[in-house]
């Protein structure tokens, strides 16, 4: 995706998006999880990917820090699209911040995948990143 | 040493001084998802239940019991023996927490027999759990890595292949029937117990990375070699089991995409890298669709790239969002 855009991922200490982000092997922006460390600041646009941390009935879905970090309007232009993760096993609430951040910021949900994903996500991520980012383009030009 | 344990302070806990900012985050988690089974409206089923046919009805029964029989070993020895493993005091709350739910789990198969079931084909149920070789040596197989003495971390990687793993051969079932407008409110049933496992898979799997990266890179090593090992063997059992209880109806294959996908979620929680590879963890979509139903399905990746569907308005924490 070079041209393109950045990546911006928050993970927590878990590590499951980390783990993906470091294995997509894209330059990738981490919003810090203490509120201390400097948020960081796309040059791009970019796209997000974001855990999510629902309970039951849905709230809490979306992490403070990505909160924060959308919160400032600087950082939320930049924003073009959101890649969410989750698990199945939490039923309707599956990656359910990837459609929280879609209807506050109108920006598509790309792709939602589970945990820290599979050699077929990040596949079709890049794959999909790639063909995004060309389309921005032609829509900017 | 155990002078000096005596004569330590007994240490009350603080819940506003947190070393592992995780353990509230869990605690609350799971304290705000806590269920019993009676809000289930479980009679609603009666009328599918007799439309099952005997050897149907048979297998949901087994299924359920040998369900039953794990969260009976992870309520009374799993949850228990790592309680004093804890690094925080917090720690050791979240496990009391996952211990009262997994008797809470294990009860509820028994409000979905009382409901749905005669006495006589439950008690047979039972007797066949008590001597199914495979249910046996899959429960054994855990119960021996959480024994007194063994080491810490093995009980983690053990209770994680149970909650993250081990389930799956039984969770089928009931979103199989789901997938077919059948047992529908015991299918929202096992979904909370589902949504239950999730948590306590992530949070063990996490405590197992936060314990892991204390050791030397060869401890790392012998730990990974045995996570590995166990869940091939696991695997083994449960390819024996699965075979027994779905061979009649011709489910078997089906499950077994199931638990591959399972196996490498549950490797996936302890931090590892997966084990079977993508063709072999193609779990048919009415299963998926079953786990998550509602949940949107569209994405501009994997569908045709032409258009994507905004969702419903759903609950967002509108306070925090400042525009």
């Amino acid at each position: 995706m070079a041209g393109g855009g950045d990546l911006v991922y928050f993970s927590s200490a878990s590590g499951n998006t980390a783990r993906f982000a470091a294995r997509l092997g894209l330059r990738a922006l981490r919003v810090p999880i203490s509120p201390k460390d400097t948020m960081p600041a796309p040059a791009r646009p970019y796209v997000l990917i974001c855990p999510t941390f629902a309970d039951g009935e849905g709230r809490g879905a979306v992490p403070k820090q990505v909160i924060h970090f959308l919160n400032d309007p600087d950082r939320r232009a930049g924003l073009r699209g959101v890649i969410a993760t989750g698990n199945r096993n939490f039923g309707a609430t599956y990656a359910l911040a990837g459609r929280v951040i879609s209807d506050k910021c109108n920006v598509p949900v790309l792709y939602r995948f589970e945990l820290a994903g599979t050699d077929l996500d990040i596949s079709r991520v890049l794959a999909g990143l790639n063909k995004f980012w060309g389309t921005e383009c032609l829509t900017m030009a | 040493m155990k002078d000096h344990a005596l004569r330590a302070p007994l240490r009350a806990i603080n819940w506003n001084r947190l070393e592992d900012e995780k353990d509230l985050e869990v605690w609350n988690r799971l304290t705000v998802n806590f269920w019993l089974p009676e809000k289930v409206p479980l009679s609603n089923d009666v009328q599918s239940w007799a439309t099952l046919r005997p050897a149907e009805r048979e297998l949901t029964i087994r299924v359920f019991t040998g369900l039953t029989l794990l969260d009976t070993v992870q309520n009374t020895i799993g949850a228990p023996s790592m309680m004093p493993d804890a690094l925080t005091p917090h720690e050791e709350a979240v496990l009391s927490n996952i211990s009262f739910m997994e008797a809470v789990h294990a009860r509820s198969y028994s409000s979905i027999f009382s409901t749905l079931c005669l006495t006589k084909e439950v008690d047979e149920a039972f007797r066949w759990a008590e001597e199914n070789p495979h249910l046996q040596a899959k429960a054994r197989t855990i119960v021996e890595k959480y024994a007194a003495g063994a080491d810490p971390l093995k009980r983690k990687i053990a209770s994680v292949f149970l909650e993250s793993f081990l389930f799956y051969s039984g969770f089928y079932l009931p979103m199989y029937w789901s997938s077919r407008a059948k047992l529908t409110n015991t299918a929202d049933l096992i979904r909370l117990i589902i949504r239950d496992e999730a948590v306590h898979g992530y949070y063990i799997g996490y405590k197992y990375q936060r314990g892991l990266e204390k050791l030397g890179a060869e401890k790392q090593q012998e730990l990974k070699d045995f996570a590995f090992s166990l869940i091939f063997d696991l695997y083994e059992i449960e390819s024996r089991y699965t075979a027994e209880l779905y061979d009649g109806i011709g489910l078997t294959e089906d499950v077994k995409a199931f638990l591959h996908y399972n196996a490498n979620k549950a490797l996936q929680n302890l931090g590892y890298e997966a084990l079977f590879p993508p063709a072999a963890c193609e779990v048919n979509p009415a299963i998926l669709a079953a786990l998550s139903p509602d949940s949107e399905n569209h994405d501009f990746f994997s569908g045709s790239g032409s258009s994507y569907v905004i969702g419903k308005a759903v609950a967002t924490e509108d306070e925090d969002w400042n525009f």
